[in-house]
């Protein structure tokens, strides 16, 4: 299966995410670049972390007219799976493609760290709930996503919320939340459930040394959408 | 033209200096020319006070691939791999605007470290400021952190460790040193050159402003109680058009279309063209009118002096020029000819047409006139004549834990991206940070030191400390030192005693490099650290580089277990109290005699050590430094990302000594390690003649040694997670000056 991989100008994570998906059985990972109104034919596309146009203006504001974003909308509509990692989900919520929007973490700082985060919505396809939260890191300033109440009642209503952060017993608790998000979303599909985005980085969960493993999950669900 | 005296000052040079300078050219110098001679001129940019005394630094050995004289040195690390490092200072800029000052020097260092063709792997900062109550401090604190966050994360390079101190002698002078270290194939290592007669000269990236005019200069003079007017003198950082810079210089590489790349740091397109073409024993001609600028109206001198960021010059064949331009421009950089190689060594500038600079390259680098004048050794520092009473020696090390330079620095490591990479395999907070570098099997480690207390009551000796302690951080992760670079910054230089300093910082540093075989590839010098006359004390910051001996074993600092076996390895006891953190805080000020150093006592240590780590016996290794064994301990029981708290049931090592010494000395060439009690038969043969004194068990909710030291491990936690952010985040800000 072949997963491209965007790189926006200020991108920072695309080789990462491309080498995470490579280690992955059955995945390839093939680079894409945002001035090409085209995907070269992949079965999934990756939107890395960053700074995306440095982040100016808002993040993820200017990549949302970027050549290929327009391409993968039809991409996306057609029903491809889509994962936007970190700066790659703020992309996906100024282009429309996931509800929401990404605000300032609460305290106002850049935050980076490990946190828990439980996989439990219904609506997206690829992530089967699991029963034990995964360890994951977080690198962000912009993370506490947010939507209007009907719209985040709607996104609970239909299962869209599909990854929160928890304790590291899987509890939901303010504490656990590290940027104020709106109940404690880590991660949000759209209403087909083939566009992913979440604040953690999975790619930087591959390999024990790197303090978990848990970020493996994540990608080769990716697998499973393509069966 | 001819200068008077008050044109003179202001660029800071000596009417000696001018009439040598006119006397070479045969002519008065033009304006734009007497700028440039005051920036190329100037200690930041010449070394012309330190360059004899750094001779004396060795900079050769095994692994050794580009020494001095380079945009920052280079070392083999296997694989065909070579790892480019430096250090640079940014302690003026910082003082004066802490978030652009900060940011900025973050940048330059990178820049220095792509420019030779490496891809920025890891940073580390050490951060010196006046004392915590200082009204400054805090509003230094959060811009300083603020801007190389800003900075890192957005460029994408982990930041993952350094150093943080307080100390009152940085209360009108804010330390600011950066480290970066990058990785590429060796034949791949770029050279600022500028070869090739008649090859084009092109500029690359941001467009030229006003700011940063005279920057090098600024950070050549001391500061009087006006610094906030030197604010224009300070650049504006732009981290995203860097990381553009950043993948167009290496793809620029990876083509074959780069014959020399210069980044432009202090004095910006003076100082790289004219090092560029010294290098190549060549001359340069640029082509002002052509620099793309941001304002309508600069005149030559302020093209020339500007330090505009993320810039760079490169040189190429003729006929790759439209190529290197069009590969720019993909990523959206505007690149421009703007001269071109001359045969003749001169630097020449024309503006429309006409001359305005036109000297010998030789006048702006090998014959810049050295400032040397006579050391003399200041009154003798303080030493301990009544040691204070140890009556509670809990308390004691329950307030060094409170410090804000023992305290957790996660308020700091947590704003930083300190993963991006995906590389980070042992994360700030430990003796070292460990990275893999991407797609190899191989392990480095890095860490970077200073010490105010221990080189300022004793230059040489606590210089040579400071590599041991460096060192002895790699052993704890199981590496060894392969490669250092040094970042010094004292005060002026025009004082015999700050000479004497820097002379005695330099030979300490050499003794220890000489004797633990760690060549200083790259460095950094930043004088004039002083204000209303008043110097710093003397600081060397030594960034060490190490390769992980076999496979990475996930050693930690934390013991995080229970039922450990902790003990200490080295000497067992301390030769007193002098020099140490607890003394200091026990009298509010700082009192030696400051430790020895047997060079060949730590090299031991770290030849049991590092095998024991790699073969997996040890699992725990901390270095004994600041506060002495116990605060080690403490250390030991604090938690780190992936390890709990954990208590300690032990005993003080039987020698003799005072308590307080045996508890708080800082004497070198020891380590605590924790392990499996059935490993330690395979420990006792590991440790080759190296002392080994038992101390206890790990477990339980105190840090407890009998009749000694009892603490509860949650008042400790709480003293130490609790005391930076309660400074830091304070409600009531204090306000800058």
């Amino acid at each position: 299966m072949r997963v491209g991989v965007v790189t926006f100008p200020g991108s920072n994570c695309d080789a990462d995410a491309q080498r995470a998906i490579d280690g992955v059985d059955g995945l390839r990972a093939v680079r894409l670049w945002h001035g090409d109104a085209d995907l070269a034919g992949v079965d999934a596309v990756v939107l890395p972390g960053g700074f995306s146009w440095g982040d100016y203006l808002r993040p993820g504001a200017i990549a949302r007219v970027a050549p290929i974003v327009q391409e993968l909308r039809r991409f996306a509509d057609a029903g491809g799976p889509v994962l936007g990692i970190c700066n790659g989900f703020q992309i996906l919520c100024e282009a429309g493609l996931l509800p929401g929007a990404l605000q300032p973490n609460r305290d106002g700082r850049f935050r980076c760290m490990d946190v828990w985060v439980k996989a439990e919505g219904r609506a997206c396809a690829w992530l089967p709930p699991l029963s034990r939260p995964l360890r994951l890191p977080i690198a962000h300033a912009h993370g506490a996503w947010t939507a209007p109440e009907p719209e985040l009642q709607a996104c609970e209503d239909r299962g869209q919320l599909v990854l929160r952060y928890v304790t590291a017993t899987g509890e939901r608790a303010d504490a656990a939340n590290p940027n104020g998000s709106a109940r404690d979303v880590a991660g949000v599909c759209n209403a087909a459930g083939n566009v992913l985005g979440l604040m953690p980085h999975p790619e930087r969960a591959v390999h024990a040394d790197l303090g978990s493993t848990d970020g493996l999950h994540l990608l080769t669900a990716l697998l499973g959408r393509s069966a | 033209m001819r200068p008077d005296d008050a044109q003179l000052a202001a660029h800071k040079l000596s009417r000696a200096d001018y009439e040598l300078a006119a006397a070479r050219v045969g002519r008065d110098l033009s304006w734009p020319e007497l700028g440039v001679l005051s920036v190329l001129w100037s200690e930041h940019c010449s070394y012309r006070s330190s360059k004899h005394l750094l001779a004396r630094l060795p900079r050769d050995g095994a692994h050794v691939l580009v020494g001095a004289g380079e945009n920052a040195g280079a070392i083999d690390i296997g694989e065909g791999l070579a790892l480019v490092f430096k250090i640079e200072s940014h302690n003026h800029p910082s003082y004066i605007e802490p978030h652009q000052g900060a940011a900025t020097g973050l940048g330059g260092i990178l820049r220095d470290v792509f420019t030779m063709g490496a891809r920025p792997l890891v940073a580390l900062d050490s951060l010196r400021f006046g004392a915590p109550e200082h009204p400054r401090t805090r509003h230094l604190l959060r811009g300083v952190v603020g801007g190389i966050a800003r900075y890192g994360n957005c460029f994408g390079v982990p930041t993952v460790g350094g150093e943080l101190a307080f100390h009152p002698s940085y209360d009108g002078n804010c330390l600011v040193n950066v480290f970066a270290a990058g990785y590429a194939r060796h034949e791949r290592l770029m050279r600022g050159v500028a070869s090739g007669v008649g090859n084009p000269v092109i500029y690359l990236g941001a467009r030229t402003g006003r700011d940063g005019i005279h920057g090098a200069t600024m950070a050549s003079a001391s500061f009087d109680d006006d610094a906030a007017k030197q604010r224009p003198a300070v650049q504006i950082g732009d981290p995203f058009h860097e990381k553009l810079l950043l993948e167009a210089c290496l793809e620029l590489i990876a083509a074959g279309l780069v014959v020399g790349l210069q980044d432009m740091g202090a004095a910006g397109l003076t100082s790289s063209s004219v090092e560029m073409a010294a290098r190549a024993g060549h001359g340069l001609e640029l082509w002002l009118d052509a620099v793309p600028t941001r304002e309508p109206d600069l005149d030559p001198y302020e093209l020339l002096l500007s330090e505009s960021q993320e810039r760079m010059l490169l040189v190429t064949l003729p006929q790759d020029a439209a190529a290197a331009i069009a590969l720019a421009e993909r990523w959206g950089l505007e690149a421009v000819v703007v001269g071109q190689v001359l045969a003749e060594p001169r630097w020449r500038c024309t503006w429309y047409g006409e001359d305005v600079c036109d000297l010998p390259v030789a006048l702006l680098t090998d014959e810049v006139p050295p400032r040397v004048g006579p050391a003399s050794a200041p009154a003798a520092s303080p030493s301990l004549t009544e040691e204070p009473p140890c009556a509670d020696p809990s308390a004691d090390l329950l307030r060094l834990v409170a410090q804000l330079d023992h305290a957790d620095k996660r308020w700091i490591t947590e704003q930083y991206d300190h993963q991006v990479g995906a590389s980070t395999v042992a994360r700030p907070g430990g003796d070292a940070a460990v990275l893999r570098v991407p797609d190899t099997a191989i392990h480095l480690a890095f860490t970077l030191d200073g010490s105010a207390r221990h080189v300022v009551l004793n230059p040489k000796r606590g210089a040579a400390g400071l590599v041991a302690e460096a060192a002895r951080n790699l052993a704890c992760v199981g590496a060894r030192a392969i490669g250092a670079t040094d970042g010094l910054n004292l005060g002026s230089p025009e004082q015999a005693e700050v000479r004497w300093q820097l002379a005695q910082v330099i030979e300490g540093l050499r003794e220890a490099s000489l004797a633990l075989k760690i060549p200083f590839v790259s460095g950094n010098v930043s004088l004039y650290n002083q204000t209303s006359g008043r110097a710093i004390a003397p600081t060397p910051i030594v960034g060490l580089v190490g390769k992980v001996d076999g496979p990475w074993r996930g050693v930690r600092r934390a013991f995080g277990r229970a039922g450990l076996q902790v003990a200490l390895l080295g000497a067992p006891g301390s030769h007193g109290v002098g020099g140490s953190a607890w003394l200091a805080q026990a009298l509010g000020r700082d009192v030696g005699p400051v430790p020895a150093v047997d060079l060949d006592a730590e090299q031991r240590l770290y030849d049991a050590l590092i095998p024991l780590i790699s073969a997996g016996i040890v699992q725990v290794a901390h270095d004994l430094s600041d506060g002495g064994l116990a605060l080690a301990l403490a250390e030991c029981c604090l938690p780190d990302s992936h390890h709990p708290l954990m208590g300690l049931t032990g005993a003080l090592p039987a020698v003799t000594g005072g308590l307080a010494a045996r508890l708080f000395g800082e004497d070198h060439g020891r380590a605590l390690i924790a392990y499996a009690p059935e490993r330690h038969d395979a420990v006792l043969d590991g440790i080759n003649g190296v002392p080994l004194a038992l101390i206890g068990r790990t477990g339980g909710e105190r840090l407890a040694l009998d009749g000694a030291l009892d603490v509860s491990l949650a008042q400790l936690h709480e003293l130490w997670s609790r005391a930076l952010p309660r400074f830091a985040d304070a409600a009531a800000p204090q306000e800058p000056r």
